[in-house]
């Protein structure tokens, strides 16, 4: 049992958190043809578009309706009809996700009763489905703004069945801290099973890292709007970390499909119950190719864990994250030396650690100095000076993660996922003894290990 | 006040675009409105932190909600010699009861703690939208702080809303001038003191010319602000010359500077063999002037036509590699036409350069380099156009900022940055090379034949 901790400082110091409405345009990104716009300052949008670049090394579509001082005064609806007409002349986008900010819900802006005026009177936009999203940046974190999104998405465009017969077919809601590949390989999985899958958002079909035919103003791929109006039909709703389960609810509401949510699907245990969720749906036993890929998993668990045991870990990152990540190094008997998120979350309660602490990485940094120092980092890119200061390597997971190559192409879910990253992370601190064995010779401990490992 | 003070920006009278206007354009302004659905570019808090976080020692503190910093922080690749106290992202992260209740009180005792734990020469408070919206009073917050906390704290008035990233620029400039220069008086100035203002130190590219002038006996007081200290831009007063680079963002500054200390200034570039040559020749005359030691004049030549020498014989070999080639540069302001006689040297064929930012006379020199050839200079390409010229081959390569290297490099074409995210410096004779041997490396690399090639099974 953890406590959690949120101090609510005046000062927050070298941010952990990023904000509500990144998360909402990032799940735009897995939406096909799409071309969100922020509602508020340029800058609004200029940093949230070069955090998403620097992440994905990819084009990022996003724009602003460029508020100005007297906009701020009077009113942003000009705006927002303005950018959206232009979006939909220049970019000629099929869905627009139109995403508050802090500057426009402080004004107190009917952002859905302008849209609906601003549809009704531009012709041009009938064609085109306008989502907005209320985002505002001083609530919430990223997992916010992308469960908001999804959730407007939801309310607004998928539509039941009605008599129409069910397909063969789950419908996936991943949480923010999926990468894209983790997306293609849960739609991996869910196709062994003889099943379709739709993914909404659908990162996997976007921000991949492909070469394109040819050259578009809106994103590469994504959910279609065919796939979500079709959503109502499938057969089982799964929603991937806590912070899908209003976008689930949602779409059980809207459409009646049952949904399950799995609070993570890395680490032996939890890709268990993925299993028996996708083979009860399919009503087929566990493909052998998955019971071989389990096998192989219990494998590297055994190989893996004399690394894991006693070692001290701080991760910090937003709580599914956290939560996913946490479960791994617990159940492979690391400690959690030091936890930050960004907001909290009651299920992080469960962790194995003394407090999960709401805050920044300056906590993360006091945290792993109060437990006398650690083995190792897991957390963004920002906690690379911590890292450099105090000599911990750092195992970038999270968002955003700028100074590596391949953020996006990191697999940790599943039996395989799961496998491959015991391998990264026991590699690791397999090469770094660090400070739980600062007392022994360096060789000696060496030995040990191998010794071990041989044995 | 803030409105007045933007109309004085915006009509500066030392900017050479502004100069160059009609009366009535004069009149209307620089701030060009930014269209809805359309725009691109930061907003004048964004402007603000670029030209101030490369301070190096002081806290810089975002009074805002988490967008503004934690979305940006430690972003931009500004080098330190010392301090690393500015990559620390600082902010009052305000959240929903703030934004009710005023966030002024948090804001005091976020300046407290700040102080307390880092012990900073000074602390910046740039506010945000949002701060300005609920109608904090930032000046009275920072006057109190000040007077209280014994530290100098420091209003940085640039909400987003006010504007560009280039306004954003100068109100951070103006903000130095209000409330830092003058407020230390250094015990060792001397007659080849200078500053340079509008240098950030990106990727180190200080460290190109800086060893040049120490050659000179000429002493860089405070770059403007990259590597800078705050006791130093405190004391950049006492500097006999300043030199503005990017002339844009920071000419305001300069003139001020000139008009209640008396320091000259010359606009000028680093970028470039020849514009770091008369940039250096300048700086001489401008100190000679005002009374530094005659052979300072000889003594410039005299290490000029040693560098230059030098970094033409280091670029021959790059000739061969490089004659021929089409190169396109997307880029604006100085560096629209300062790099232009290098590729031009290196036989490669500049077949357009956009002039977006650029001032009428960044327009006519470029114009003057291109051979007078109008068609090369384009305001803005659009995505789609660039995307076209790659594939159609009317350039090899395109030397851009980061925000357009995905249409270069998804139509698989070589691209370099050089602009504020780039990793290499580029300045003076030092970066003129490195720039050559960076567009080498991106135009010979191996993969662009592999990269191009059809898989087997599709036609050529």
């Amino acid at each position: 049992m953890a406590l959690i901790v949120d101090h609510n400082k005046a000062l927050s110091s070298s941010p952990l958190k990023v904000s509500a409405p990144l998360g909402a345009a990032l799940a735009f990104m897995g939406m096909k043809g799409c071309l969100p716009m922020f509602h508020g300052s340029q800058g609004c949008t200029a940093f949230a578009l070069v955090m998403m670049v620097r992440h994905f090394r990819e084009a990022i579509p996003l724009q602003t309706t460029a508020m100005n001082e007297i906009s701020t005064i009077l009113g942003g609806m000009d705006q927002v009809e303005q950018g959206l007409l232009n979006i939909a002349r220049r970019a000629k986008p099929e869905i627009i996700g139109l995403i508050s900010t802090a500057l426009t819900e402080t004004r107190g802006e009917d952002m859905a009763g302008d849209v609906r005026q601003i549809r009704g009177r531009n012709k041009e936009l009938h064609e085109i489905a306008v989502i907005d999203v209320s985002a505002p940046d001083f609530a919430g974190s990223l997992e916010t703004g992308w469960g908001k999104a999804v959730t407007a998405i939801i309310r607004q465009l998928t539509v039941a069945a009605g008599n129409q017969s069910k397909l063969n077919r789950v419908n996936l809601l991943p949480g923010c801290h999926l990468t894209p590949a983790d997306v293609e390989a849960l739609k991996d999985i869910v196709a062994e099973f003889g099943l379709e899958s739709v993914a909404l958002p659908d990162l996997s079909d976007s921000l991949d890292g492909h070469v394109p035919d040819s050259y578009t103003a809106t994103t590469l791929g994504g959910t279609s709007m065919a796939q979500l109006r079709e959503m109502g039909r499938s057969r089982l709703t799964i929603a991937i970390g806590e912070h899908m389960r209003i976008a689930a609810k949602t779409l059980f509401e809207r459409t009646g499909v049952p949904y399950v949510v799995l609070d993570r699907v890395t680490g032996l245990e939890a890709v268990d119950r993925l299993m028996v969720t996708l083979s009860t749906v399919a009503g087929i036993p566990v493909p052998a190719r998955q019971r071989r890929a389990r096998s192989q998993l219990v494998d590297a668990m055994l190989d893996g864990h004399f690394y894991f045991g006693g070692r001290a870990v701080a991760l910090a990152g937003e709580p599914a994250l956290v939560w996913t990540l946490g479960r791994l190094i617990s159940d492979m008997g690391g400690i959690l030396g030091a936890v930050v998120t960004t907001q909290a979350q009651p299920l992080l309660s469960d962790l194995k650690a003394e407090r999960v602490v709401v805050g920044d990485f300056e906590d993360l940094e006091d945290q792993i100095l109060e437990a006398g120092g650690a083995d190792l980092i897991i957390a963004n890119s920002n906690a690379r000076q911590i890292s450099a200061r105090h000599g911990i390597p750092l195992y970038r997971a999270g968002f955003p993660v700028f100074d590596r190559l391949g953020a996006a192409h990191e697999v940790t879910l599943g039996y395989g996922g799961t496998r491959g990253l015991i391998t990264r992370l026991g590699n690791i601190l397999m090469e770094r003894p660090g400070h739980a064995h600062a007392h022994a010779p360096a060789t000696e401990h060496f030995h040990d290990h191998t010794a071990a490992a041989a044995g | 006040m803030l409105k007045h003070k933007i109309q004085a920006l915006m009509t500066e009278p030392g900017c050479a675009h502004n100069q160059a206007k009609s009366d009535k354009d004069r009149k209307a302004g620089c701030g060009k409105s930014l269209v809805p659905g359309a725009a691109a570019g930061g907003c004048a808090f964004d402007g603000a932190k670029i030209a101030l976080q490369p301070i190096t020692d002081v806290v810089h503190l975002v009074h805002g909600p988490i967008a503004c910093e934690g979305n940006s922080w430690d972003g931009r690749n500004s080098w330190s010699s010392g301090s690393d106290l500015y990559r620390r992202g600082f902010t009052t992260d305000l959240g929903n009861l703030d934004i009710v209740n005023g966030g002024e009180k948090k804001l005091y005792r976020a300046i407290k703690q700040a102080i307390a734990r880092h012990a900073p020469p000074a602390v910046f408070v740039y506010q945000t939208c949002v701060g300005a919206l609920i109608g904090d009073d930032v000046d009275a917050v920072c006057r109190a702080a000040t007077q209280r906390l014994g530290t100098p704290v420091i209003p940085i008035n640039a909400p987003g809303f006010a504007g560009s990233k280039n306004l954003g620029n100068r109100l951070g400039g103006d903000a130095l001038f209000e409330h830092v220069m003058g407020t230390v008086e250094p015990d060792d100035a001397g007659p080849c003191d200078i500053n340079i203002l509008g240098e950030y130190n990106v990727a180190g590219e200080l460290d190109q010319f800086r060893p040049l002038l120490a050659r000179l006996g000429i002493r860089l007081r405070a770059s403007i602000t990259g590597d800078a200290r705050y006791r130093d831009v405190a004391a950049a007063h006492t500097a006999r010359v300043n030199m503005v680079l990017c002339s844009q963002a920071l000419v305001t500054l300069a003139r001020k500077m000139k008009e209640r200390w008396g320091i000259p200034y010359y606009e000028g570039s680093f970028y470039g063999i020849s514009d770091t040559s008369e940039a250096l020749r300048n700086i001489a005359r401008l100190l000679v002037e005002r009374g530094a030691d005659a052979t300072l004049t000889e003594r410039a030549e005299a290490l000029i036509a040693e560098e230059e020498a030098k970094a033409w014989a280091r670029l021959e070999p790059y000739k061969a590699r490089l004659t021929g080639k089409t190169v396109l540069l997307y880029t604006g302001g100085v560096k629209s036409w300062s790099v232009i006689q290098a590729l031009q040297e290196m036989g490669m064929e500049v077949v357009g350069s956009s002039v977006r930012k650029a001032t009428e006379d960044d327009k006519k020199r470029a114009l003057e380099r291109l051979g007078g050839d109008e068609a090369k200079l384009a305001d803005a390409i659009t995505p789609r156009d660039m995307d076209a010229m790659f594939k159609d081959g009317r350039a090899d390569m395109m030397l851009s900022g980061g925000r357009s290297q995905f249409v270069a490099l998804k139509a698989r074409t070589p691209w370099i940055d050089i602009n504020q995210e780039r990793h290499h410096g580029f300045a003076a004779y030092d970066g003129m090379v490195a720039l050559v041997r960076e567009i080498d490396l991106a135009i010979n690399n191996p993969i662009w034949s592999q990269v191009r090639a059809p898989a087997p099974w599709e036609e050529a």
